[in-house]
């Protein structure tokens, strides 16, 4: 391979063959998997700088106004800016907060979110890690983000953030349901729980074999992420700052970060199991390629967390638990066994695209006219207020 | 000391000593957090023992729902969290003795398993083991009746869960 | 195979030195002048009142363990559609089974209101 074609497995097996030549083979494996992971890891950092920047300005573009454009051309030096006024904000512990489980809370969240890069396919052959689990390894890792935020609203020793991270957990919990059904239908299709093979299964995108599933799978992970119209885990009208009330400075700073690099792994997530991940032409050839396309479908998928953000107002919590109860998950479910059964009989034929779109369109009907029946029911029962006597003019 | 069996011996005893804080804490939400602690390394030994698959149903179904379920109970139900309560009473010294006692039987009954000594047979490195149980779980000759009993076991949990917890609704005309 | 998790093993210790390398640094940079109203609990600029707990609201429980639930049964259904290449039909359809046994139970629980908020 050359260094055009494959730069990463070119350097690679460079300094393979480089500590090979002084260090034993355990140590030359151990320092190019650390050198992996560092790059990994510090790839889903560095993009953070870069999100928070464009989320401001594509939310300003979308309330008609400039965003940050002081700090260095186009604002594009703001985010050293916050980052610099929050290392220098005091860090208040109050006094009576748990002090181990406090301080752990935002390391956790920051962690748990890092660790889904480990099996994101970036290009064919550059992958952290090719578990052959992948896909319930990434729903595995979110639930240590959810236990961060228990921890970060009993720690606080706050009624408040108490408060708000049972209604955040409420929720998270709630859409971790759908997210996990549909994330089923991305490996029924492909047969495969591992990350590479749903992307090089993917000759023709998942999309168009189970639309509604992707797009149930990007509602519950907006959710997930705490986003509008679900971000009430945050609201400040409602509940001051939820979880992270008593939080300041850099552990603040490290749920923000976190929830940003958040939005965005779901973005490129959706990317590799519905948009075909790094497929595009010319990708398998220069491997670079795969990447930037990869970047531009997450980017995609961030640009539309960030549309839904800036359309919808925020939802009320017992409207998005019953909309998740009621609706997301029936619904998911219905899907995942239409596609389960139409996959079996015309899985290798060339009518899959066509029955399976049709069927995706006919539970969608089907769930139209359940919320109709549904919303009709509710008017019918509403009561019919008795004539009261009315003063007329004599 | 090959690098598997220090990660293994890591793992143990981080497992052990946070199942011992877990009995010892006084804070029933310091216990909760060590019980996360020793359920993620059973987690660890299972990758450890080539069940990548389990490994991360554990740490999905017991840390990021069972574990969450206790600790919402545990906070919900404790109220005051500062009522600290004595972590042995009279009765100590008995169940230390008979605990050990149990431990050193199962020791001695498990030592004489005569198969403790062997190796397993070693797995074929080109095995999907996720596929290999997906077929097993529901073809006829092997485990598709205590798949469907399964089934059937998470509704009744579920129905029997629901019973014992559900809100009692408010009804103030049954006063009367 | 254990090769594919020593990578994640080695991620999980860099990924947790990584967020503490700021917090540190804001340890040497930021000033720390404590004060005892500052240490205080905060309760939107009043004195707190009574002891922090919350009232007991059995739903949150109810959620867990609704969720506990469909997130073991999808923990079922995951090898299930792995091996779809080599089932026959009636397995995929035992599979479906399993689901809708399992809806019967989300049925269950909504006609019982136990998905409701309030």
């Amino acid at each position: 391979m050359s260094f055009i074609n494959d730069p990463i497995g070119f350097l690679a097996e460079w300094i393979t063959n480089f500590l090979s030549g002084f260090l034993p083979e355990a140590w030359v494996i151990f320092i190019v998997t650390l050198l992996g992971v560092i790059i990994t890891a510090s790839f889903g950092l560095i993009i953070v700088i870069f999100l928070i920047w464009l989320e401001r300005k594509i939310a300003a573009r979308f309330q008609d106004r400039l965003g940050p454009n002081r700090a260095g051309p186009y604002g594009l030096l703001q985010t050293f800016a916050d980052m610099i006024k929050l290392i220098t904000k005091e860090d208040v512990v109050p006094e009576k907060a748990d002090k181990l489980t406090f301080n752990i809370a935002p390391i956790l969240s920051v962690v748990a979110v890092l660790l889904i890069w480990a099996v994101v396919p970036f290009a064919p052959g550059w992958i952290g890690t090719d578990l052959n689990v992948g896909v319930l390894y990434i729903a595995a890792v979110g639930s240590f983000g959810i236990l961060s935020i228990l921890m970060a609203g009993w720690s606080s020793n706050n009624k408040y953030a108490l408060l708000g991270a049972f209604r955040a957990v409420a929720q998270l919990i709630s859409y971790e349901v759908p997210m996990l059904i549909t994330l089923m239908v991305p490996v029924l299709l492909a047969r495969d729980m591992g990350m590479m093979t749903i992307v090089e299964s993917q000759n023709l995108w998942y999309i168009a074999l189970a639309p509604i599933s992707a797009i149930i799978f990007m509602v519950s992970s907006i959710a997930e992420v705490g986003r509008t119209p679900f971000d009430l885990i945050e609201a400040e009208s409602e509940i001051v700052a939820g979880y992270h009330t008593e939080y300041t400075g850099m552990k603040f700073g490290m749920f923000f970060a976190a929830e940003f690099l958040h939005a965005f792994t779901i973005g490129v997530i959706f990317a590799i199991l519905f948009l075909g991940g790094w497929r595009g032409p010319g990708a398998e050839e220069f491997r670079l390629l795969g990447v930037v396309y990869l970047m531009l479908k997450g980017l995609l998928g961030y640009f539309i967390v960030m549309w839904v953000r800036s359309t919808l107002p925020r939802i009320r919590i017992d409207h998005m638990l019953a909309f998740n109860w009621k609706f997301l998950t029936p619904l998911s479910l219905m899907l995942l066994v239409m596609t389960a059964i139409l996959d079996k009989i015309f899985g290798d034929t060339a009518l899959r695209l066509p029955l399976l779109l049709a069927g995706n369109v006919l539970v969608l009907f089907l769930g139209w006219l359940a919320l109709r029946w549904a919303s009709r029911r509710q008017t019918k029962t509403r009561r019919v207020f008795k004539k009261r006597p009315v003063a007329k003019p004599a | 000391m090959t690098v598997e069996q220090a990660v293994f011996l890591f793992t143990s005893f981080l497992i052990l000593f946070s199942g011992f804080m877990m009995v010892t804490r006084q804070n029933l939400v310091h216990a909760a957090l060590y019980l996360v602690v020793a359920l993620f390394g059973v987690a660890v030994i299972f990758v450890l023992l080539e069940a990548g698959f389990l490994a991360v149903v554990q740490v999905l179904v017991y840390i990021g729902a069972i574990a969450i379920l206790m600790i919402f109970a545990v906070m919900l139900t404790r109220g005051d969290v500062s009522q600290e309560q004595e972590p042995v009473n009279a009765n100590f010294g008995w169940a230390l003795l008979l605990a050990a006692l149990f431990c050193f039987g199962l020791i001695v009954l498990i030592g004489q398993w005569p198969a403790i000594d062997s190796q397993a047979p070693a797995l074929d490195p080109e095995a999907d083991t996720v596929l290999d149980l997906g077929a097993a779980l529901v073809s006829p000759d092997a485990y598709v009746i205590p798949f469907e009993v399964a089934s059937v076991l998470l509704l009744a949990a579920l129905i029997g869960a629901l019973v014992v917890a559900r809100p009692q609704k408010k009804n103030p005309r049954s006063a009367k | 195979m254990l090769s594919n998790w020593i990578f994640v093993g080695i991620f999980i210790s860099i990924a947790a030195v990584f967020p503490l390398l700021p917090i540190v640094l804001a340890r040497f940079l930021a000033p720390r002048k404590p004060n005892p109203i500052k240490l205080d609990t905060y309760e939107c600029g009043m004195e707190t009142v009574g002891d922090t707990w919350v009232q007991f609201k059995v739903q949150y429980y109810i959620y867990a363990l609704v969720f506990l639930v469909f997130d073991i049964e999808t923990v079922f259904l995951f090898p299930w559609a792995v091996a779809f290449d080599v089932l026959p039909l009636f397995a995929v359809l035992e599979g479906v089974l399993f689901i809708v046994i399992l809806v019967g139970g989300l049925l269950y629980a909504w006609r019982k209101g136990a998905l409701e908020w309030a």
